[in-house]
């Protein structure tokens, strides 16, 4: 989306270099991820572009051996300085999984979770008035609305993903980082989330890391190809697959390798 | 070639076969172990369930009990029973010498002075009447009566007298002697006498020990396992640790005792045999058991559902008190079920602790003395007595019982609270 004609950065990535032990994972990354966007992450398996999601959102805390350097800036602020705190960064930077994983909770309670811990409802109504527009937002309202207080385990993979959807969604994340998402899902709920996708960019800027050329092709506006560890080409989507720059950009969209 | 595939097959077949029999006869093998140990205790125990009484008729004479005309409550229960006992027992046999009269008494247990009294002390319109009461028969008498005594033996060889026998059958044909249910088996504290022996005592002492040891076991041990398995970091001295709590499950029981006995009893002069340091010392044994339980449960627990709720930004703490701790509740406390179920059979550190002295009250709280049912069990196969080969069938029982009921429990819980994830 365009502002007086000036593209709005949202995230932007400075030589971020990311080890596991004294494995180097990913290599001096310079990435910017326009507002409002669908930036596409492809690349063969094991590039570093799910290492790289995680950085956003500070997930790989949880790896103990890994570590991450250079700056990640999100609103002006360097989300791996220390005066950051994770959980409000986490807060503005949702994240949906590959495998879809709904807590063992009810529906309602997978939702409400979020606004609970983060203090966003006042009230029940405005508990329900939350998980009621996640759900609508995420397409599922329809189909569980009679069952709110069932365990979200007992829904198909399609709609469980959908309800990480709706998690994700129902503390207003300003991003939104999804890791495959549709890598666990039949080509019908693939199509669902993919339109999905395409709703929720209108107020979130959306990153989304595949393995399906087609799928970044059809969702995304930018696409980043990564190759062992290294950004090698990035630019709009149209650009990036009908016109490379880098060879080994052209070799992986048309199907060399990988 | 075709014949040698054949004969692979074949022989596939056959070593499938083979090790199904294995397998069969391995669960053969057990239940068979385990009909014949449950047989034996069932065949020798069921009796103790059993009482055998004598009902003797009492005359209530007001002079011999040196009561007063009108006697109040206070006065009947300050009254002289021993005199009217005993002459109730005499009379059995009018003819009978002081020798005699002795064995006479000696017939029914000591306590039938009480009997006696509290049938006044329930109804004192008896005075001056005849009532037939039941006595508790001695424990020989009821082996006798139960057929576990060999009459057919030498009289010097017997603690049952020809004259007591000749009594007793006397007794039996005039439909004198009954059989009821033996209630003071579960509401008597031990004795000596076997006929009024039973495991109230130890029961209590049991069921308050179990409660002390789940009390410390339960909280230190989930919070250690939490800490270990979420929170600390993963290095050579967490390792060290991990190593040493396995260690520590592999540590004979009886060395937990000796350290009950050197630092609970000598350095901190807690008060000896009671349940409240026989449930530390059994605490310290379970702690290893609950936290393996526990952290084997935190760690099944899938990493994803940590990485959903930290990815709603979801603190560490609340990661871990929100989700992965209530998911990991069932194994954790079927863990601690077995884990106490494995302190309520346990005997050496008890014995060391002291909780085998002959305690014959009932505890009413974890500082009175107490014995425990495993040391029950103990102290009544050390009896030489007849009367408790039985009980210690019958304790074995109860013990088994309690067991299966708590393991129960554990397999309930696990049902219930098991949660599926995807």
């Amino acid at each position: 989306m365009k502002k007086n004609g000036v593209k709005m950065i949202k995230i932007n990535s400075k030589n971020v270099d990311v080890y596991y032990g004294k494995k180097q994972a990913l290599f001096n990354i310079n990435l910017d991820i326009e507002e409002n966007q669908v930036t596409a992450l492809i690349g063969p398996s094991g590039c570093g572009k799910s290492t790289f999601l995680r950085c956003l959102n500070r997930m790989n805390d949880v790896i103990d051996i890994c570590r991450v350097k250079g700056q990640i800036i999100i609103n002006d602020f360097d989300i791996n300085d220390k005066s950051c705190d994770v959980v409000r960064l986490r807060e503005k930077i949702g994240m949906v999984f590959q495998k879809p994983n709904p807590f063992p909770k009810t529906i309602y309670e997978n939702i409400s979770y979020g606004p609970t811990i983060h203090g966003m409802a006042q009230s029940k109504n405005e508990m329900d008035e939350i998980v009621e527009t996640s759900l609508k937002k995420a397409a599922l309202w329809e189909e569980v609305k009679d069952r709110l207080h069932e365990p979200g385990t007992g829904l198909s993979g399609g709609q469980q993903q959908r309800l990480c959807i709706a998690r994700a969604i129902s503390v207003k994340p300003e991003v939104i980082l999804m890791d495959e998402p549709c890598s666990a899902l039949d080509p019908i709920a693939t199509a669902q989330i993919e339109e999905l996708i395409d709703e929720l960019k209108k107020d979130h800027t959306i990153i989304i890391v595949t393995h399906s050329m087609a799928q970044a092709a059809r969702v995304s506006q930018n696409t980043g190809f990564f190759h062992l560890g290294e950004l090698i080409e990035h630019g709009s989507t149209d650009k990036i697959f009908k016109n490379p720059e880098n060879k080994k950009t052209q070799d992986y969209i048309t199907g060399r390798f990988g | 070639m075709n014949k040698n595939k054949e004969q692979l097959l074949n022989k596939r077949y056959k070593a499938e076969k083979r090790f199904r029999l294995y397998g069969q006869g391995a669960i053969f093998m057990a239940l068979l172990f385990l009909t014949i140990f449950i047989f034996k205790i069932f065949s020798t125990g069921y009796s103790a369930f059993q009482k055998t009484w004598l009902i003797v008729p009492v005359t209530f004479d007001a002079e011999l009990m040196m009561l007063e005309q009108n006697p109040s409550k206070e006065d009947l229960k300050d009254a002289d029973y021993y005199d009217i006992a005993l002459k109730s027992m005499a009379d059995l046999d009018p003819n009978a010498n002081e020798d005699q009269e002795n064995e006479l008494k000696r017939m029914v247990s000591y306590f039938f002075e009480r009997e006696i009294k509290r049938e006044l002390l329930n109804d004192p319109s008896l005075i001056g009447k005849t009532k037939d009461v039941y006595l508790t028969a001695s424990d020989d008498l009821d082996q006798v009566f139960k057929g576990n005594y060999p009459r057919d033996l030498p009289e010097d060889q017997r603690r049952v007298t020809d004259y007591q026998l000749k009594i007793f059958d006397q007794l039996v044909e005039l439909g004198k002697v009954e059989s009821k249910f033996n209630l003071s088996f579960f509401t008597y504290p031990d004795s000596r006498e076997a006929e009024l022996a039973g495991i109230a005592s130890s029961f209590m002492g049991s069921i308050f020990s179990i409660l002390v040891c789940l009390m410390i076991a339960f909280p230190v041990a989930v919070l250690a396992a939490i800490y270990l398995e979420e929170f600390a970091p993963k290095n050579r001295f967490t390792d060290f640790i991990e190593v040493n709590i396995n260690n520590l499950a592999a540590v004979p029981s009886i060395v937990f005792g000796l350290l009950g006995l050197g630092i609970l009893l000598a350095v901190f002069q807690l008060p000896r045999s009671t349940p409240l340091v026989g449930g530390i010392t059994l605490s310290l044994m379970t702690l290893p058991t609950i936290i393996i339980a526990c952290r084997a449960s935190l760690k099944a627990v899938p990493p994803s559902i940590r990485e959903a709720a930290l990815a709603m930004g979801a603190s560490k703490m609340q990661t871990t008190m929100h989700h992965t701790v209530p998911l990991s509740m069932p194994g954790t406390l079927s863990g601690t079920i077995i884990g106490l179920a494995q302190a309520l059979g346990e005997t050496a550190p008890l014995i060391l602790i002291g909780m085998v002295a002959f305690v014959n009250t009932i505890p009413g709280s974890p500082l009175d003395p107490a014995a425990s049912l495993p040391v029950q069990i103990y102290i009544w196969a050390e009896s030489a007595e007849r009367g408790f080969v039985e009980k210690v069938s019958a304790c074995i029982m109860v013990l088994l019982g309690f067991l299966i009921i708590m393991n129960l429990f554990a397999q309930i819980i696990r049902h219930k609270f098991e949660k599926k994830w995807s």
